[in-house]
């Protein structure tokens, strides 16, 4: 598989894409089949759970496979260099909207955290402008917008964006506007890098669609047991928590569920695979939109791990203003979710 | 000829460490290989991501674990 898949990139993908459409089409039909097949009481509890499980988790597969493949080719155009040229001395605003929006689409992982701060600052990328990139790149990522329109609908994943891409914005853009470069430590600035040794390879299309089959195998390959354990959970209290049983603690009446969310999801910290289920089993158990969506936030966005990674770039102060500022936007979208919905 | 690899505490890091210091075993290679993990002597050379490889000098790789190949290629070729 791996072999055929390296030889003949294109023409593996023109026999995959079609068998992906065919699948992804008839596996309500697939689903139901199977539940009937195994002779469940109609109507049952039971039933349902195994329907849900049955038809969900192939789904919410198609749909990541798919989309980190994509993502995977998409990545290949925009390199963390590229995405440096672009940002160095754009002005606050406008930087802030860019790199917002090359957050989503740069790899990034939170261990290159730090290379990536120092390199963006000492080509002149300005501070705000590098934290709106550091927001937004792991708060907006492919697998908690999969996820969100997997289980809840185009219009909570687009919510989710749009929301994760003003709070990435707007925290950059304040902490630019605080002048907190002070607050960098100072070995920094000192750093000299030699610029330009790294050799540019030629890419062509074949490499960025193996790319792609590598996308898939890398994250996929790592988040699918979280998926399945996430819904066989969410399965396992469809028909038997009470649906109102969150209300009282993260319904929408309760003025500071909100905070108290973002609170507790600062430190902790979890790939979006692995929070997303317990997003689900909230909602389903009366907890509100906007509250559950700043817990996500919070826990994806912000965690202990790469708050300590970055300590060594950044002195206390302005580790306590990027929280403070960030955590102060999640606060406000999960209000203003509150009242809308 | 001398491989230094760039990275601190990633998971991808220390598979390409234990990847090339398998190649060099298992191709009796004469190559020095060190891992690099102070951050200050990482950013002298310029990456972003990490693990970087660098083969006498040169960045050769960024951000990923090159194949098996590519890397034999790199560890032959200049090592005549």
């Amino acid at each position: 598989m791996n072999k055929v898949l390296e030889r003949y990139p294109i023409g593996s993908l023109v026999t995959f894409l079609p068998m992906w459409v065919l699948l992804y089409l008839t596996l309500q039909s697939i689903a139901n089949a199977i539940v009937s097949l195994l002779g469940l009481p109609p109507t049952e509890r039971i039933t349902e759970a195994v329907r849900f499980f049955i038809f969900e988790t192939p789904k919410v597969m198609l749909l990541l496979t798919i989309v980190v493949f994509v993502v995977g080719i998409v990545r290949t155009y925009f390199s963390p260099e590229r995405t440096r040229k672009i940002l160095v001395g754009k002005s606050l605003f406008v930087g802030n909207v860019l790199a917002s929006m090359l957050g989503i689409v740069t790899p990034f992982c939170s261990c290159s955290a730090i290379p990536l701060f120092i390199g963006f600052v000492e080509a002149g990328v300005p501070l705000g402008v590098t934290f709106s990139f550091l927001v937004a790149a792991p708060m907006i990522n492919e697998i908690a917008v999969v996820l969100l329109f997997g289980l809840f609908g185009w219009q909570t994943a687009l919510l989710y964006v749009s929301t994760g891409f003003l709070i990435a914005i707007s925290s950059g853009y304040v902490i630019g506007r605080l002048k907190v470069e002070r607050f960098v430590e100072q070995w920094v600035f000192e750093v000299h890098s030699a610029s330009g040794v790294i050799e540019e390879s030629v890419v062509t299309f074949r490499d960025r669609i193996q790319s792609g089959y590598e996308a898939v195998k890398d994250i996929v390959g790592k988040v699918w047991p979280y998926i399945i354990v996430g819904i066989g959970v969410g399965a396992g209290i469809h028909g038997y928590v009470p649906e109102d049983f969150m209300a009282n603690l993260m319904g929408k009446s309760v003025w500071w569920s909100v905070p108290v969310a973002v609170l507790i999801g600062v430190p902790l910290y979890s790939n979006a695979a692995g929070i997303i289920p317990i997003v689900h089993a909230l909602l389903e158990k009366g907890a509100s939109l906007g509250t559950t969506l700043a817990f996500m936030m919070a826990v994806i966005g912000l965690s202990l791990p790469e708050t300590i990674i970055l300590r060594k770039v950044l002195k206390m102060p302005l580790i306590f203003i990027f929280i403070g500022v960030v955590a102060t936007g999640i606060i406000m979208v999960g209000y203003v979710f509150n009242v809308v919905y | 000829m001398k491989i230094r690899v760039l990275g601190s505490g990633c998971a991808k890091c220390k598979t390409l460490e234990e990847r090339i210091r398998h190649l060099v075993e298992k191709h009796q290679l004469p190559i020095e290989v060190e891992k690099v993990t102070d951050l200050q002597e990482i950013m002298k050379y310029g990456i972003l991501m990490t693990p970087g490889l660098v083969i006498d000098g040169v960045v050769k790789s960024v951000g990923s674990i090159p194949k098996d190949d590519q890397l034999l290629t790199w560890m032959k070729g200049a090592s005549s």
